[in-house]
């Protein structure tokens, strides 16, 4: 912890400026940016970015309940090779993050894997079963600022109205999993003709948008903040660029596997492309690549969400959904080519520690003074991802054996090397 | 050939082929003893995790006629649904020397899982709402030793019914388009697939519309459940619209074929008895079932196209 | 066409007028062999033997007009002993329209060879019947039998070496040679 640590030869790209140089840390926090530093611990950085620490504000880390899948550690790690210094655990546990045991039991489990900020999210619900409010303001005081029922949406308007009106007065966000239950009974794929040619049921777009309309017009007449979880349609898009230009305190996220795999990839009947909401057509990539570089999606967030290989071996209907993406983020982002490195690092840093409020000490400029929660990152190595190499226990990645562009050399964690050279330090 | 997984997959030479070899097939079942021992030492195992009596005996009793050895595992739906527990499974027979799996199932994608984990061949007799091959193949052979036309361009083939939970519906459409014929879909909107602008289909809503100019009138199965799933009102009503009535069977051209893949739902797509209608080919649709699944066995076990290249 | 044997040119080993006499001698041999043709069937094998069995079939029903002889096609592919083996390409459909149980089937095929082809016949038969007898008829014997076959009536004995090519048609029986360098 004493040892300082200076980061060599990057570009150091912030908010107002960019510029190639050194970055010493000490003590957690950066003391200087200059060039020529010099410290205990140097670290190549020749030909890479430095930027504050990417934050994810949608992780399963699958503890407590499925430690089979991942743990809190092991996800924690994952995150770190990612480039992330804080991820948002998702509260579909076992038992669920409804209460204050919980959920700090899981900030203890990532305060001991010391790898990044885990800022567990609260429950709307209670069990998430949408039925009556969780313990919101309880939650709050035991600092949780983000709540959702993720896995599934709030399927009764008038109480994602008063969780709405009761988020208000707390001043916390409620993030919804837009997904009308009744319309995607058994859905395994998106509504389209893939799924008219394989017989299987569809998760239609209106699933999605209709929440996402209702929720829009319930934050108009409460007043309270509402970020979308994993927006995949066109639709969602128009619908959350207009309540914007109405100055509307929405926020939206899209996962890197939204903006990079279509819905044909089911007909390989391979379950590893099954996900909710589902993948989409071409159409509705581009879609949400236009709302990323016109700011009406905020954040890339990954979803992560780690099943064990047997899980996900079973039939198109009978697995799980869901894919891993901590260690894959920044690489398929970078692929895409679809905005420019300071965009990516607004999308995948800045923007989310503000709308996970904890962006006093993530998402800062690296500048002499900000906490030391930094990734390194070279944008133009090529990598192949390997499954059974990725740091996470499962090996659902849809990437497996392709090609990705991007890759995180350092990541620094309260001042720590957690990551070093593309290895995990601990 | 390898596998029959799917129509498409086969392909309209492979399809042709199997019709040819179909031929042969029905010639030894004419015979005293419709016995040959071209699969001899070969073994064919039945996976069938969806009940179906008919389909099964008829895959055991085309493998005995080849002289294939066959076994048979009769899956409980509750032990072995899960992913794990098929995979052992198959890799299990596997072990035990087997040549060809036959496997029914109620989910999509099984049989191209299966071909993962396993050298054998594998025949698909239905995967879900997917497809189901051998039914085609039957049903397309049913009509060629009808119409003894090779192709059937020019047909007018109507599917009526609930395609949008059919394997049988998405087989037939790919097997009777490759094969030439103008095929019609004829179901309310809430039994289509959502999207079928792509499939080479014409679709109507009303039957009588079309009856009376079809050649081929393809009934399938409505299940009762649609009826408490709401894609129909009441059972009733589809089968007033939608039902092959006495009425209807007046309206159909003299020559026309009736067709049903089984089983029936009496009362409800057809309120006839099959045997009083001129032209209903369906006995012969179980017939042809032997002879179909025998050219199938011998085409991927015996007729050597499997063996690269090999003198 | 040379009647030498020279490397690559195929030799006639029997001409249109031998071929067509053979088929005369043979209906002549099988119902002197049979005492007449109570009976009697002729079965010809898929492919090569189809054309000499209605040959033979129509002398034999010249002969004698008492009875019509009847005359049925067998394809021997589904009865082969090395199906898996090698690439199987099914013949024409076996039309056995007859009953054979307790006839004296004859079996027809132009060329006898190592005899697996007849012995698939003879298992294929029975499919149909029990015969009373079964005998056979071949136009050409070329020897290097490897199962205990032996033919009733031939049409010529032809000894060839076994990498030979043996054609037998109306127009006459030719043998090919197979080349072979630096032997």
């Amino acid at each position: 912890m004493s040892q300082s640590i200076v980061i060599k030869g990057a570009t150091v790209v912030n908010r107002e400026s960019q510029q190639v140089a050194d970055v010493k840390i000490e003590n957690g926090f950066v003391v200087e940016v200059a060039k020529n530093l010099k410290g205990d611990l140097q670290l190549d950085a020749s030909g890479c970015i430095v930027s504050s620490g990417f934050v994810d504000l949608h992780a399963h880390l699958r503890e407590p309940g499925k430690e089979e899948a991942e743990t809190i550690e092991t996800g924690s790690r994952a995150g770190a090779l990612g480039g992330y210094t804080a991820l948002v655990a998702m509260p579909n546990t076992d038992p669920p993050q409804d209460s204050v045991a919980v959920i700090d039991f899981v900030r203890e489990q990532g305060k001991r894997a010391g790898l990044v900020d885990v800022v567990p999210s609260g429950c709307i619900t209670l069990g998430r079963q949408g039925e009556s409010l969780a313990p919101m303001a309880e939650l709050s005081l035991a600092g949780v600022t983000l709540f959702t029922d993720d896995g599934n949406g709030v399927q009764d308007a008038a109480l994602m109205r008063r969780a709405l009106e009761y988020a208000r007065g707390l001043g916390v966000t409620l993030a919804q999993h837009c997904e009308v239950a009744e319309l995607t009974k058994g859905a395994v794929m998106n509504e389209c003709s893939c799924c008219t040619d394989l017989g299987l049921p569809g998760w239609p777009a209106i699933a999605e948008e209709l929440m996402v309309f209702r929720d829009i017009e319930l934050v108009r007449i409460t007043g309270a903040s509402m970020h979308f979880l994993h927006l995949s349609t066109k639709r969602s898009v128009e619908l959350v660029r207009a309540a914007k230009r109405d100055g509307l305190p929405i926020t939206a996220e899209v996962t890197p596997h939204h903006l990079s795999l279509t819905q044909e990839l089911l007909a390989s009947y391979d379950s590893v492309y099954k996900v909710n909401p589902p993948l989409r057509s071409a159409e509705d990539i581009r879609a949400l690549k236009d709302g990323l570089r016109d700011g009406t999606i905020d954040a890339i967030a990954t979803d992560h969400a780690p099943h064990p290989r047997r899980d996900k071996e079973m039939s198109l209907d009978l697995a799980p959904p869901g894919m891993l993406g901590l260690e894959t983020a920044l690489g398929v982002v970078l692929a895409e080519g679809m905005c420019e490195i300071r965009d990516v690092v607004a999308l995948m840093s800045w923007n989310p520690a503000k709308i996970a409020r904890i962006g006093s000490t993530h998402g800062l400029d690296v500048a002499a003074g900000a906490n030391a929660n930094l990734c390194v990152f070279d944008p133009e190595l090529t990598w192949s991802v390997d499954p059974d190499r990725l740091a996470s226990k499962s090996t659902n990645t849809p990437y497996a054996g392709k090609t990705l562009r991007g890759r995180v050399r350092h990541t620094i964690f309260k001042g720590t090397a957690t990551v070093i050279d593309g290895q995990a330090q601990k | 050939m390898k596998h029959l997984r799917s129509i498409d997959e086969l392909g309209l030479d492979g399809l042709t082929g199997l019709l040819q070899l179909t031929d042969h097939m029905a010639e030894i079942n004419q015979r005293p003893v419709p016995k040959v021992p071209a699969l001899r030492g070969r073994t064919v195992a039945s996976l069938f995790f969806e009940d179906s009596t008919r389909t099964r005996l008829s895959f055991e009793t085309a493998a005995k006629r080849l002289s294939a050895d066959t076994m048979t595992f009769n899956v409980s739906t509750s032990s072995v649904n899960k992913g794990e527990s098929l995979r052992d499974t198959v890799a299990t027979i596997t072990d035990m020397g087997v040549d060809a799996f036959v496997v029914r199932h109620k989910s999509v994608g099984i049989p191209w899982q299966i071909s993962q984990w396993t050298t054998a061949s594998i025949i698909n007799a239905g995967d879900g709402a997917h497809q189901h091959p051998t039914q085609a193949l039957v049903d397309c052979y049913t009509i060629r030793e009808a119409t003894h036309a090779q192709s059937f361009a020019g047909m007018k083939i109507a599917i009526v019914g609930d395609i949008k939970h059919s394997r049988v519906a998405r087989s037939n459409i790919q097997a009777f388009s490759l094969l030439g014929a103008k095929v019609t879909l004829v179901a309310p909107p809430t039994l289509l697939p959502p999207d079928v602008s792509h499939w080479p289909v014409t679709v109507a809503h009303k039957l009588d519309e079309v009856i009376g100019q079809t050649d081929v009138l393809y009934m399938l199965r409505l299940q009762s459940e649609r009826m408490a799933q709401g894609h129909v009102p009441t059972l009733r009503e589809y089968s007033e619209q939608y039902g092959l009535t006495h009425k209807r069977v007046l309206a159909l051209k003299s020559d026309a074929i009736v067709m049903h893949p089984g089983p029936m739902n009496r009362g409800v797509e057809m309120q006839i008895d099959p045997s009083d209608v001129k032209n209903s080919l369906i006995h012969r649709q179980v017939a042809n079932g032997v002879s179909v699944r025998m050219a199938v066995l011998f085409e991927l076990l015996g007729s050597g196209s499997n063996l690269g290249g090999q003198a | 066409m040379s009647k030498s044997a020279s490397i690559n040119s195929s030799r006639e080993a029997m001409t249109a007028a031998d071929v067509s006499r053979a088929i005369v001698r043979i209906a002549h041999e099988i119902v002197e062999r049979n005492h007449g043709v109570e009976g009697l069937a002729i079965v010809g094998l898929q492919r090569g033997g189809v054309w000499i069995a209605e040959a033979i079939t129509e002398q034999i029903n010249k002969i004698e007009t008492s009875v019509a002889v009847p005359v049925g096609a067998l394809d021997v592919s589904l009865h082969r002993d090395d199906i898996g083996l090698r690439p199987v390409s099914l013949g024409a459909i076996s039309n056995i329209p007859f009953d054979l149980s307790g006839a004296t089937v004859v079996l027809v095929d132009d060329v006898l060879y190592t005899g697996r082809t007849v012995r698939a016949a003879m298992e294929g038969l029975n499919n149909y019947g029990r015969p009373r007898a079964v005998q056979l008829a071949v136009l050409v014997d070329r020897g290097h039998r490897e199962l205990p076959i032996r033919p009733d009536f031939v049409g010529k004995n032809l000894p060839t070496h076994n990498k030979d090519e043996v054609s037998a048609t109306a127009a006459g029986v030719f043998v090919a040679p197979h080349s072979e360098v630096g032997k």
